[in-house]
C-alpha cells in the first residue's frame, strides 16, 4: 500500500523545472468535447515575470490616452474580436467584450474616442452581486466570468457600471481552448487571461494599438513601480471612469 | 354565530375548467421553455441592454404579491384582528401558490436554468440574489408550518402566534431582499436608492391583498360561498390605504430624484419624455392603479359594491405590472452615465435610450406563472380544507367588527 500523503522521491521536480523544459501541456477534459488547455509558458520566462502569469502582488491593468486614439480606428476591437472568437455583426444582441466611444464635451463641443471594456475593478459589483460565485477576481486583479458555474441570471449585467458583459443569446461556434463560450451565460473582456498567464506580457488590444503606431494603449503592473505603466500613471494625470463609485478600476484613462 | 367550517372545494365543471384553462396557460409556457433551450435566450426580446424583460416583470409581481398575500394571515394572527382569521388558510395557500409561480418564471427565464443546482452548492454570500434563494425558499418552509399550525388541531395559541410572527418577520426581510435587488445596484440612476425596500414592501401589500381578493372573489363565486360583505368591505378599504402608500412611496422616490442635480435629467425623462414608459407610469402606474383603484375602494357605497371590489383589486394588479415594467425595464432603457458631461455614441447603444420589444413568447412564460401559482392555489383548496363554507357577516364576530 502506498500511503497517498507521501509522494514518491521521482516526483520531486520544481514548478519552474517543468516550466523551463519547454511546452508543457497540461490539458483537463471537463467533458465531452469541452477541454481546457493550460499551456507551460516559455523558457525564456523572465524571474520577475513567471511564465505562468501569477506573479505574486501583480495588480494587471491598462492605460488607455485617449488623445491618441484616432475615432477612426477599431483595431483593439478587431483583434479582441479574433483573439477570444466573439463576433459584432451589428446585432443588438451580439456581444461586444470592448466598444469604441465616442465622445463629446457637453459644455465645450470637443470630440473624443476612446475603448471602454471591463474596467476589472479592484472591488466589481457584478461579483458582489453574483449568486453563484461564477464572476470572481483573481489575485492580480482580473476579474472572470467562469463559464462552467454561470447561471446567466445576468444580474451582473445589471450591476455593472460600465456595460462591460455581454449575454450570449444564441449557441456559438468557433470557440478558442483558452477562451470558453457558452449560450446563456454572461461573458466580457477578460484581460487576456491565456496570455499573461503564459507570459507574453500583453493583450490582443494593446498589441493591435501597438501596431497601427498610435500607441494609445499600454498594459502593465500597477503594482510595480518600476513598469512603464506605473511609472506613466505615476507622472501624467489620468482617470477612472465614474470614479465616484469608488470601485478601484484596472484601467485608467488619459485625456478624456 | 355558527363556527366556522372549512371544506375542500366540490368537484364542478367550473372548478375543473379553470384548472384546464390554468394547465393550458402553464402548457403554453411550456411550449417557451422548450424553444429557450433549443434556440437561446435570442427567440426573446431582450438584448445586451436590456436583460430582464416581461418574464422578470411577471416573476417579480408574482413573488412581491406573494408575501403581500401572507399579510391577509398575519392581519388576524400577529395584530389580533380576529375578522381575518377565517381566511388565513386561505392567505397562506396563496402565499406559497404565488411564490412557487414566481420562482418558476425567474428560474426558468436564467441564461441556464439546468445549472439551477449551481445556487445550491456555489454560494456567494455578498450576493442579494444568493440571500434571496435562502428567503424565498425558507419562506415555503415557514409559511407551510404556519398553515399546518392553523389547520392542525390542538396547536397553542402561542405556539400559532410564534409561527405567525416568524412567517411574518420572514416575509418582511424577502421583500426587503427583493425591494434591494434594486436599491443596492450603483450602476444605474433609476435605482440606488434604500427606498426600493420599504416601497416593495408596500407594494407587496397592495398587490398581494387585491391578489389575494381576486382569489377569494372567483373562488366564493364559483362554489357559491359566502365571502362576508363586512370582511370585504375591510379589507377593500385596508387595500385602498395600501395603494395610497404605494403611492406615497412613489412620490418621495421622484421627488427626491429631483432634488439631486444628477438624477433630474433620468426624472425628466421617466415623467415627460420616455415614451412607453412615460406612458405606463402616468397612466398605467399612477391612473390605473392607484388614483381610480382609491376612487373605488373609497366609495361610501362599498360595502354594497361587489363589483368595485372586483374592479378596484384587478386595477391595482395592472397597474402593479404597469409600475414594475416601469421599475425593471424603464430602469434598464435609461442609458448608463459613464462619462458625466460627455455625449456619447457607439455600436453598443452608449448615450441613447435602449430599445425592447418584448416578444409572446415571454408573454406565455410570465402568464404561465400566473396560471400556475392558480393551479396550485386551486389544487390546494380543491383537496385541503382551505376554503371557509360559511363566511356570512353573522359568523364573522361583530364584536370584532366594530372595532
Amino acid at each position: 500500500m502506498t500511503n497517498p500523503s507521501k509522494k514518491p522521491k521521482g516526483a520531486e521536480i520544481s514548478r519552474r523545472d517543468i516550466l523551463k523544459s519547454g511546452a508543457a501541456l497540461a490539458t483537463l477534459t471537463l467533458a465531452p468535447g469541452v477541454t481546457l488547455m493550460a499551456f507551460g509558458g516559455k523558457a525564456s520566462a523572465s524571474e520577475d515575470m513567471p511564465a505562468d502569469g501569477l506573479k505574486p502582488g501583480a495588480r494587471w491593468g491598462l492605460l488607455i490616452d485617449a488623445g491618441k486614439c484616432p475615432e477612426d480606428c477599431s483595431a483593439c476591437v478587431a483583434a479582441c474580436s479574433t483573439e477570444q472568437g466573439w463576433e459584432n455583426n451589428g446585432l443588438d444582441t451580439d456581444p461586444q467584450w470592448i466598444r469604441k466611444v465616442t465622445l463629446k464635451e457637453t459644455a465645450t463641443g470637443r470630440t473624443n474616442s476612446l475603448p471602454v471594456m471591463c474596467q476589472h475593478c479592484e472591488n466589481p459589483p457584478c461579483v458582489d452581486v453574483c449568486p453563484t460565485g461564477a464572476s470572481f477576481k483573481r489575485e492580480d486583479g482580473i476579474v472572470l466570468v467562469n463559464r462552467h458555474t454561470c447561471i446567466g441570471c445576468r444580474y451582473c449585467m445589471m450591476a455593472c457600471p460600465f456595460k462591460a458583459r455581454s449575454f450570449v443569446a444564441a449557441p456559438v461556434t468557433g470557440q478558442k481552448s483558452y477562451s470558453p463560450r457558452g449560450v446563456g451565460t454572461v461573458e466580457g473582456c477578460n484581460l487576456c487571461v491565456h496570455k499573461i498567464d503564459r507570459g507574453d506580457g500583453t493583450t490582443a488590444c494593446v498589441e493591435a494599438c501597438t501596431a497601427t503606431g498610435n500607441n494609445a494603449m499600454m498594459f502593465g503592473d500597477l503594482n510595480d513601480p518600476q513598469s512603464e505603466i506605473a511609472i506613466a500613471v505615476a507622472t501624467y494625470a489620468s482617470q477612472e471612469l465614474r470614479a465616484d463609485l469608488g470601485l478601484g478600476l484596472g484601467v485608467r484613462y488619459q485625456n478624456i | 354565530m355558527e363556527r366556522i367550517t372549512y371544506r375542500e372545494l366540490r368537484s364542478t365543471p367550473k372548478v375543473w375548467g379553470l384548472m384546464a384553462l390554468c394547465a393550458a396557460f402553464v402548457g403554453a409556457a411550456g411550449i417557451e421553455v422548450f424553444y429557450l433551450a433549443k434556440y437561446g435566450p435570442i427567440i426573446t426580446g431582450l438584448n445586451n441592454q436590456i436583460v430582464w424583460g416581461v418574464p422578470h416583470v411577471f416573476a417579480i409581481f408574482l413573488i412581491v404579491a406573494a408575501s403581500g398575500a401572507l399579510n391577509v394571515s398575519s392581519i388576524g394572527s400577529v395584530f389580533g384582528k380576529m375578522a381575518y382569521k377565517p381566511v388565513a388558510r386561505m392567505a397562506n395557500l396563496l402565499a406559497v401558490a404565488l411564490l412557487i409561480g414566481g420562482l418558476a418564471v425567474l428560474v426558468l427565464d436564467l441564461g441556464r436554468p439546468e445549472r439551477l443546482i449551481m445556487a445550491m452548492y456555489t454560494y456567494n454570500f455578498t450576493s442579494i440574489f444568493a440571500w434571496n434563494i435562502l428567503l424565498y425558499s425558507g419562506f415555503i418552509g415557514v409559511v407551510a408550518i404556519y398553515l399546518y399550525a392553523l389547520m392542525a388541531r390542538g396547536v397553542s395559541p402561542k405556539a400559532l402566534k410564534a409561527a405567525a410572527l416568524l412567517a411574518f418577520i420572514w416575509r418582511l426581510a424577502l421583500t426587503t431582499g427583493t425591494g434591494s435587488i434594486f436599491g443596492w445596484l450603483v450602476a444605474r440612476t433609476a435605482y440606488d436608492t434604500a427606498i426600493m425596500a420599504p416601497m416593495f414592501i408596500a407594494m407587496s401589500f397592495s398587490f398581494g391583498m387585491a391578489m389575494f381578493m381576486l382569489v377569494m372573489i372567483l373562488t366564493t363565486s364559483i362554489t357559491h360561498r359566502v365571502y362576508s360583505p363586512e370582511l370585504r368591505t375591510r379589507q377593500a378599504r385596508l387595500l385602498g390605504v395600501f395603494v395610497a402608500a404605494v403611492l406615497y412611496f412613489v412620490i418621495v422616490y421622484h421627488l427626491s430624484n429631483i432634488y439631486l442635480a444628477k438624477k433630474t435629467a433620468y426624472e425628466s425623462w421617466i415623467l415627460l419624455n420616455g415614451g412607453i414608459y412615460t406612458w405606463l407610469f402616468w397612466g398605467g402606474q399612477v391612473l390605473i392603479g392607484s388614483i381610480l383603484p382609491m376612487i373605488l375602494l373609497f366609495h361610501p357605497k362599498i360595502d354594497t359594491k361587489k363589483g368595485y371590489v372586483l374592479l378596484a383589486a384587478l386595477l391595482v394588479v395592472v397597474g402593479g405590472f404597469a409600475q414594475l415594467y416601469v421599475i425593471i425595464v424603464g430602469g434598464q432603457a435609461y442609458p448608463l452615465e459613464i462619462f458625466p458631461g460627455f455625449e456619447v455614441s457607439s455600436s453598443f447603444s452608449d448615450g441613447v435610450v435602449n430599445s425592447y420589444t418584448p416578444k409572446l413568447g415571454e408573454f406565455a412564460l410570465g402568464f404561465g406563472g400566473i396560471a400556475l401559482a392558480l393551479m396550485i392555489a386551486g389544487l390546494g383548496m380543491k383537496f385541503l380544507r382551505i376554503v371557509p363554507e360559511n363566511l356570512s357577516d353573522d359568523n364573522v364576530d361583530p364584536a370584532v367588527l366594530a372595532d
